[in-house]
């Protein structure tokens, strides 16, 4: 009678009972009225709105500030599936480093034929700039977030690795507060591991990347495109929760071949600086001329070894979705191990096999824009109409290069609280790891982004997503 | 600190105070219209001149009404000098100094801007204004509150307290500025009972009035309102008080900083004139003249402190 469900549910079994890491959860939420967590839910929300944690929308002019929906049921995750994930994170993320500084080196990955020299050459993430320049502890990105997201039991999938300025860290820890302010009797029941240590961490692992001319204790900054910028909150949260200053590119100069802000008594300089400025607005002379959002001359005192840019400029080209096609190579040519974590198999509409492949299964597939992000430019195949079919068909063939190609996975889902209830919904999961000359550390928890509309598969909050609570188990 | 967090603190502070000394103004403003209809027109000018936004009124009205006016200072968006405009550059400020602020004052002032977004977003009716005016005042009072409760006393904290006494100081000498007339010896109207209201007015606009009375056992007398105003550091929004503290909190930050700047000195000369002048003094002189120079001296000063700690390049 039951219809075999077609995706993995995290919390029950087909049968309705809870799975092992729920089981606690479950007990407790049969306990629960759901009016009173509806009415805890508005306060998360009214909450989130004191406190300010919201996202400009861009082009929105009166809503111009929205909120994130915040779902209160955790998603949890067993002691034994972090092990793995977090050995598979730590594993991209080194093989990532290693990568980024083969690339910009010798680029012993072409000339061994695990990698098209194309794929580089003509790669508009790859910086010319940097060919040459090693960074303090060849740490090229520092913070990555690495999109999961599961089909199954035992299934994981990484489907993004966020090299560049991957964003979301402030919903981890903010959503953990929330949920240790409403419900703390949970944590007394269920033992989760803490988060709240990320921006000490962080700290850390940027003041352990000091570049050569660095003396004394270092000096932390945080650089941020402005109050008008989408996760500008986040900025101001990590610098507020380090103890470091929150720069814009008006504060800063190039002074004595430092890179310099300007405080109440003069210039001070800058050794490590986490920018959240992409690459082509970071330095007028060196990309975007009409840039006023960067530093004039910051890629020269960089290169001259005087400054540590977090991530370092060029490292898109890692997480670039043509590259990520060749993870599984990339991370056994530099560990000399299999990848732990698998790949979405993924076409690439540039070869015309491949090419012919997707145009013939197009309404079975995911198709992205190779330099895409956001959720936007993508054709969700099975969710498309004929029209939206043809048209972008029509956009494949025109430049075929731009594009990849996915089979639409059948992502997991957890419930969300709805009026009537729990109901599924699809969910993915974005953790935090932070590299230094000293190591990877992976925080325990992450960033699970939900779909809230009924059986879509898209979780971006620029599409309607929202996000949960992520418990890891201690063991 | 950043320069531009020096600035961005001092200014969310200077919002705040202008803020709550326009719903004082307004509250003050009111009470005239309502006992002396006669005397509504004038004060509703004099009230769009203590502001400085005359000009900008009548841009967009023809003619001087209370119902107009108070929806102009309260909440009309066009207004950069509005309630509502003011409460918006104050959170626009505290959301680039965030990292300096406390959660508890940076929730005070979004709080407030979330509370009168709320309660302006329709045009004011008459019977909502005295709850709308009060929800200003306390909300300021509630920033400036958690400031004081909550903040570290570093370099952060003076300049956000010199925001507030130089709003508070420049707001004083404003109603003065406009007001001076009214507390000039004068043949005709001497001790009358339309002098009383008048200078009533004056003390109500800066919410002097009970501690005027308590303090000068209910006598009401042009040149002792004026000298309670100007020089009575009891009164803590007296010019005198005002910058006693101002030059409190430059002095630390020289002391912090182990540099005495250009606006040190500046602001010695003018606390030196509200020491060695005595009412007598600023009426032989002029009190218009000594407001005026006031005004001018303050706006001084306050450039000098804006480039002395670099609050923009």
């Amino acid at each position: 009678m039951t219809e075999a469900p077609k995706y993995f549910d995290e919390m029950f079994w087909p049968d309705g009972t809870a799975r092992v890491p729920y089981a606690e959860y479950s007990d407790w939420f049969g306990t629960e009225d759901v009016r009173r967590l509806k009415r805890k839910s508005a306060q998360a929300e009214a909450l989130f709105r004191l406190t300010g944690i919201t996202f400009n929308v861009y082009g929105a002019e009166e809503a111009g500030e929205r909120l994130i929906p915040f779902d209160l049921v955790p998603r949890i995750i067993t002691a034994q599936e972090w092990t793995i994930l977090s050995r598979g994170i730590d594993q991209r993320v080194r093989a990532i480093n290693s990568f980024l500084h083969d690339i910009y080196h010798r680029q012993e990955i072409v000339r061994a034929g695990r990698l098209p020299a194309e794929m580089i050459a003509q790669n508009a993430a790859f910086l010319p700039q940097m060919i040459g320049v090693a960074p303090p502890g060849n740490i090229y990105t520092h913070i990555v977030g690495t999109d999961l997201v599961r089909t199954g039991e035992n299934e994981f999938f990484v489907l993004e690795d966020n090299a560049r300025t991957p964003s979301g860290v402030s919903y981890m820890l903010e959503n953990r507060e929330t949920m240790l302010h409403m419900f703390p009797e949970l944590f007394s029941k269920v033992k989760v591991r803490g988060v709240s240590q990320y921006p000490r961490s962080l700290r850390r692992a940027l003041s352990a990347s000091v570049p050569p001319k660095c003396e004394g204790p270092p000096t932390v900054a945080v650089l941020t495109p402005g109050i008008y910028n989408s996760a500008y909150y986040e900025h101001a949260f990590l610098a507020d929760q380090m103890g470091v200053e929150l720069v814009e590119g008006h504060d800063l100069r190039v002074v004595d071949g430092r890179v310099a802000m300007r405080t109440t008594q003069g210039y001070k300089a800058i050794d490590v600086l986490y920018r959240r400025v992409d690459d082509e607005f970071l330095d007028p002379m060196t990309f975007s001329p009409d840039s006023m959002l960067g530093v004039p001359g910051i890629m020269d005192v960089y290169r001259a070894g005087a400054i540590t840019i977090a991530n370092a400029p060029g490292t898109g080209i890692a997480d670039d979705k043509a590259i990520y096609s060749y993870m599984p190579d990339i991370v056994e040519f530099y560990t000399g191990e299999q990848a732990i974590l698998k790949n979405v198999p993924t076409h690439r509409c540039s070869e015309p096999d491949a090419l012919a492949y997707v145009l013939d299964n197009l309404a079975d597939l995911v198709v992205k824009e190779v330099h895409g992000s956001g959720g936007y430019g993508m054709l969700v195949g099975p969710a498309a109409s004929k029209k939206e079919l043809a048209a972008f068909r029509a956009k494949l063939m025109a430049a075929p290069e731009n594009y990849i190609a996915q089979p639409t996975l059948a992502l997991s889902t957890v419930p969300i609280l709805t009026n009537a209830g729990l109901a599924p919904r699809h969910v993915d999961l974005r953790p935090f790891a932070l590299a230094s000359p000293g190591g990877v550390e992976i925080i325990p928890g992450g960033l699970t982004r939900v779909a809230l509309k009924k059986g879509s598969l898209v979780v971006n909050s620029s599409q309607g997503g929202g996000t949960k609570d992520t418990w890891v188990l201690e063991d | 600190m950043l320069g531009k967090t020096a600035g961005g603190v001092f200014w969310m502070l200077r919002y705040m105070e202008r803020t709550e000394n326009t719903a004082r103004m307004i509250d003050a403003a009111l009470r005239i219209s309502l006992t002396r209809s006669s005397a509504a027109e004038s004060e509703w000018t004099s009230l769009l001149t203590t502001t400085g936004m005359l000009g900008a009124y009548y841009d967009r009205h023809s003619a001087v009404d209370g119902h107009k006016v108070i929806n102009f200072l309260l909440r009309d968006p066009t207004n950069a000098g509005s309630v509502m405009s003011g409460v918006e550059l104050a959170r626009t400020n505290a959301r680039m100094v965030r990292t300096a602020l406390t959660r508890e004052v940076w929730e005070a002032v979004n709080e407030c801007w979330m509370v009168l977004k709320d309660m302006l977003a329709r045009p004011v009716r008459e019977q909502d204004l005295p709850e709308i005016l009060q929800t200003i005042r306390q909300r300021s009072a509630f920033v400036r509150g958690s400031l004081h409760g909550t903040m570290v006393r570093n370099d952060i904290y003076d300049f956000a307290r010199m925001g507030t006494f130089f709003e508070r100081a420049d707001n004083v000498a404003r109603v003065l500025d406009v007001k001076y007339y009214i507390l000039l010896p004068s043949i005709m109207h001497v001790g009358s009972a339309s002098d009383n209201v008048q200078w009533e007015t004056i003390l109500r606009a800066t919410s002097s009035t009970r501690a005027y009375q308590t303090l000068h056992e209910g006598e009401f007398d042009s040149r002792k309102i004026a000298r309670f105003l100007i020089l009575d550091k009891r009164l803590p929004r007296s010019l005198a008080f005002c910058y006693g503290k101002i030059a409190d909190n430059l002095g630390y930050l020289a002391e912090d900083y182990g540099e005495r700047l250009e606006c040190h000195t500046m602001v010695d000369q003018i606390c030196n004139r509200f020491n060695t002048t005595s009412i007598d003094q600023i009426f032989e002189y002029g009190l218009h003249e000594f407001i005026t120079e006031f005004l001018i001296d303050s706006q001084r000063l306050g450039q000098q402190i804006e480039q002395d700690y670099r609050f923009i390049e």
